[in-house]
C-alpha cells in the first residue's frame, strides 16, 4: 500500500502534496458496498441454494430441472410476454415521445405528458390489473374482451399500459438530442423524409431505442404482482411459478426450486444482455 | 465503598432481570410451573393456575388470522375481554406456510407466534415445531381429527361447496356447470397447486363425477372440459369479485361460501351428493412460544364448549367446529347457528396425507396443461 502511494505521488508530484491521501476509488465504495449487499450477495445466495436440496446438501443435478418441459413452459411464457409487451411498449412509446418532442419544448402539453408518464410508468400491481378487469374483464364496464384471459394477449395489454410511459421517459431525451439543424441540412441537400430517417434520424436513435426496449424487457420480466392480480389459477410465467414454489400450502413449496427458477431468470437476462450488447455495438458502429 | 457495592448489586439484579426477561420463552414461572412443558392444564395445576400464569404474561401472539375468517375477529375480542390478555395479530392474511416460516425466522424473539392455525399439509410437515398439549375437551375431538401425540388437533372446517348466484336457478348436478349460460362464470379460490381450498375444489369435482380420493385426474378432466366450454374463470374468487358479479359461481369451503359470509343475498350453496369433502384446519402451539401459558389458555378457550367459547364462536362464523357432533349430543351447540349451515347427507370424505400429496403432485404436472 505504501509503495503504491509513493509511486502515485512520484508520478504526479504536483497534485499529490496538497491533497488528503484518499485513494481515487474511495468515492465508489458506497456504491459497490450497496451493490454487494443488495445485488451480488442475494444473487450468490440464489445460485448456491438453487444447487442444493431442501436438506442443505449439494444437488448439482437440480440444474437439469430447467430443461423439464413444464419449467421450460414458464420460461417460454415469460419470453413471449416480455417480447410482446416490450416491442409494443417501445414502438408506441417512441412514437409518443417523438410527438411530444416536436411540440413546444416549454409547452403545457409536454410538461403534462412527462408528468403523466412519470406516474403511469409506476402504475402496476393489483390496482392496474383490477382497473382492466373492471373495464374489459368478463363483466367489463366498457366491453368484454374475449381475449382478456388468453395468454399472452390479456396480460400483454395490461403490461403495455405501464411500458409505454416508461419508454416515453427514457426515449424523450434521445429525441431531444437530435438537432433540428440536421434535418434542415439533409433537406437542403435534397433528402426525402424517408432518406432522412433511413440515413440520419434512424441510425442516431437506434442505440437509444434498443436500450429502451431492453429496459422494458427487464421491467416486464421481473413484474409479479400485476400478473398474479390478473389471474392466479394458472401459472404462465416464471415469477408466478416462483410464487407458488415459495408459498404453496399443498406441499409443493420448495425454496430451492424457487431459487433455481430465479437462476434461470438471471441466465435469461444474461443472454438478453449479451444479445443487446452485440446489437448495440452494430447499431452504434457509425459512432466510432 | 458502600455506594459502589450497592451499584454493583443493582447491576447484578438488573442483569438477572434482563436475563429472566430474555429467557421468558424457556420458563414462564407462576407458582413454579413451567407451562412450556405442560401437556394439559390439569398437569400444570389446573385451569385457574393457567389463567393466572397467562395473565402474568399478558400478551399472546397470533398469526394469519383474518378477522373476517371463521369469526376470528369476534374470537380475538372475546378472549381479550374474558382474560384481559392483549393479542398481537400478525400478518392477518398470511398463509399456513408463512405461519411456519415466521415460527422459524422469529424463533427465540418475543414476537414469534405462540399459536398456529394451519392447513393439514403444513401441520403434518412441521410437527417438530409444535409442543404437545391436550385441551380439557380433548375427548370430544373425533380421533381421526387429532394427532395421537397431541402435536396438532383439528379445530374447525367445513365441506367443499359450490356457491352460486341465484340468477342461474338451482344447481342440482355438477355437470350443469358445463351449460353455456355459465360462460366465464366458474371460479376456484386460488391455484390448486398452491392453495389448499382450490386443490379441494378440484378434488370435490373429482368425487362428484365418480373419481376416488386416490386419484384427482377426473377432477382435472372436469375443469379441462369447463375450460373448453369457456365457463372456467381464472379470476381468484374473493368477496369483492363475488359482490362485483365477476365470479358468480365459486368452489370454496361452505363456511366461506354462505350468503351471510359473502354478503350477497341472492347466493345459494350446493354440495353435490357423494362429494362431501371435509377440510379442517388444525391448531398447534409453537414449542418455543414466547408466551407458553397464554398459548395454552388460548387453546382451552378455542376448544371451550361454552356459549361464548371458541367452538360456538366458530360456528357463528359459519365454520363447523370439530366438536360439533359431541356438542350436538350434549346440547351445548348453538342451535340457530348450526341451522344456517348447508345440510348434507352421507358421511364426509377426509383426504389422508398421502392422498393430498398425490393430488398435489398430479396437479403440479397436469393442471396448467388442462386449463392453460
Amino acid at each position: 500500500m505504501a509503495v503504491a502511494a509513493t509511486t502515485e505521488t512520484g508520478a504526479r508530484p504536483a497534485r499529490a502534496g496538497r491533497r488528503l491521501s484518499v485513494p481515487s476509488w474511495a468515492g465508489t465504495v458506497p456504491f459497490f458496498a450497496y451493490v454487494t449487499v443488495f445485488l451480488l450477495w442475494p444473487t450468490a445466495i440464489v445460485v448456491v441454494d438453487s444447487l442444493k436440496n431442501p436438506s442443505g446438501s449439494w444437488a448439482f443435478a437440480n440444474i437439469t430441472k430447467l430443461a423439464d418441459p413444464l419449467v421450460r413452459g414458464y420460461f417460454i411464457g415469460s419470453v413471449k410476454l416480455c417480447l410482446l409487451s416490450s416491442v409494443f411498449g417501445a414502438v408506441f412509446g417512441a412514437i409518443l415521445a417523438y410527438a411530444v418532442a416536436i411540440g413546444n419544448p416549454d409547452g403545457l402539453i409536454r410538461r403534462l405528458y412527462i408528468a403523466v408518464s412519470g406516474v403511469l410508468a409506476q402504475f402496476g400491481g393489483v390496482t392496474l390489473a383490477f382497473a382492466f378487469l373492471v373495464l374489459i374483464g368478463p363483466v367489463g364496464l366498457l366491453f368484454h374482451a374475449s381475449w382478456f384471459y388468453s395468454f399472452p394477449w390479456g396480460i400483454t395489454v395490461i403490461y403495455t399500459y405501464f411500458q409505454i410511459p416508461l419508454m416515453v421517459l427514457v426515449f424523450l431525451p434521445a429525441i431531444d438530442g437530435v438537432k433540428v439543424q440536421w434535418r434542415e441540412a439533409s433537406e437542403n441537400l435534397g433528402a426525402s423524409a424517408w432518406q432522412y430517417w433511413r440515413y440520419v434520424g434512424g441510425p442516431l436513435l437506434t442505440p437509444a431505442f434498443l436500450g429502451g426496449a431492453l429496459l422494458l424487457f427487464a421491467n416486464a420480466l421481473s413484474a409479479y404482482a400485476t400478473a398474479v392480480a390478473w389471474e392466479d389459477q394458472i401459472a404462465y410465467i416464471v415469477p408466478q411459478q416462483i410464487g407458488i414454489a415459495l408459498s404453496s400450502e399443498v406441499g409443493l413449496s420448495n425454496v430451492n426450486v424457487a431459487d433455481l427458477l430465479a437462476l434461470g431468470m438471471i441466465i435469461m437476462m444474461a443472454v438478453v444482455m449479451t444479445g443487446y450488447a452485440l446489437l448495440q455495438r452494430r447499431a452504434a458502429r457509425w459512432l466510432r | 465503598m458502600r455506594s459502589s457495592y450497592r451499584l454493583a448489586l443493582a447491576g447484578v439484579v438488573a442483569a438477572s432481570l434482563l436475563a429472566a426477561g430474555c429467557s421468558s420463552s424457556g420458563s414462564s414461572s407462576s407458582g413454579g410451573t413451567n407451562w412450556a412443558t405442560q401437556t394439559s392444564a390439569s398437569a400444570g395445576g389446573g385451569l385457574t393456575a393457567l389463567v393466572a400464569a397467562a395473565k402474568q404474561e399478558g400478551t399472546l401472539n397470533v398469526i394469519a388470522l383474518p378477522p373476517t375468517w371463521a369469526n376470528y375477529g369476534a374470537i380475538i375480542s372475546a378472549f381479550t375481554a374474558k382474560y384481559g390478555i392483549k393479542i398481537n395479530s400478525a400478518l392477518p392474511d398470511g398463509s399456513s406456510q408463512q405461519e411456519v416460516d415466521a415460527v422459524k425466522s422469529e424463533n427465540g424473539t418475543a414476537k414469534a407466534p405462540d399459536v398456529l392455525d394451519v392447513g393439514m399439509a403444513v401441520a403434518l410437515a412441521n410437527t417438530s415445531l409444535f409442543a404437545p398439549y391436550k385441551v380439557a375437551t380433548w375427548g370430544a375431538i373425533p380421533s381421526a381429527q387429532k394427532d395421537p401425540d397431541a402435536k396438532w388437533y383439528q379445530d374447525y372446517g367445513g365441506y367443499m361447496a359450490i356457491g352460486y348466484s341465484s340468477k342461474f336457478g338451482t344447481i342440482t348436478s355438477l355437470n350443469q356447470l358445463l351449460d353455456p349460460k355459465f360462460h366465464n362464470a366458474v371460479a376456484l379460490n386460488g391455484n390448486p397447486t398452491s392453495a389448499n381450498a382450490a386443490l379441494n375444489g378440484v378434488m370435490m369435482a373429482n368425487l362428484a363425477v365418480g373419481g376416488t380420493p386416490d386419484s384427482i385426474s377426473k377432477g382435472v378432466d372436469f375443469f379441462s372440459q369447463l375450460k373448453k366450454a369457456g365457463n372456467f374463470s381464472p379470476v381468484q374468487a374473493t368477496g369483492a369479485t363475488i359482490k362485483a358479479g365477476t365470479t358468480p359461481v365459486v368452489f370454496n369451503w361452505d363456511y366461506l361460501n354462505l350468503p351471510s359470509y359473502v354478503g350477497v343475498s341472492n347466493w345459494k350453496v350446493f354440495i353435490p351428493p357423494h362429494a362431501i369433502l371435509g377440510g379442517y384446519y388444525a391448531q398447534a402451539i409453537n414449542k418455543n412460544a414466547p408466551h407458553p401459558a397464554a398459548a395454552r389458555l388460548w387453546e382451552e378457550f378455542l376448544y371451550s364448549q361454552a356459549a361464548v367459547g371458541g367452538q360456538n364462536l366458530w360456528l357463528k362464523g359459519g365454520a363447523r367446529p370439530v366438536q360439533q357432533a359431541a356438542m350436538t349430543s350434549n346440547g351445548s351447540i348453538n342451535q340457530s347457528a348450526a341451522a344456517l349451515l348447508p345440510t348434507v347427507s352421507g358421511s364426509p370424505t377426509f383426504l389422508s396425507a398421502a392422498q393430498s400429496t398425490d393430488a398435489a403432485n398430479y396437479l403440479a404436472a397436469n393442471w396448467a396443461k388442462a386449463v392453460g
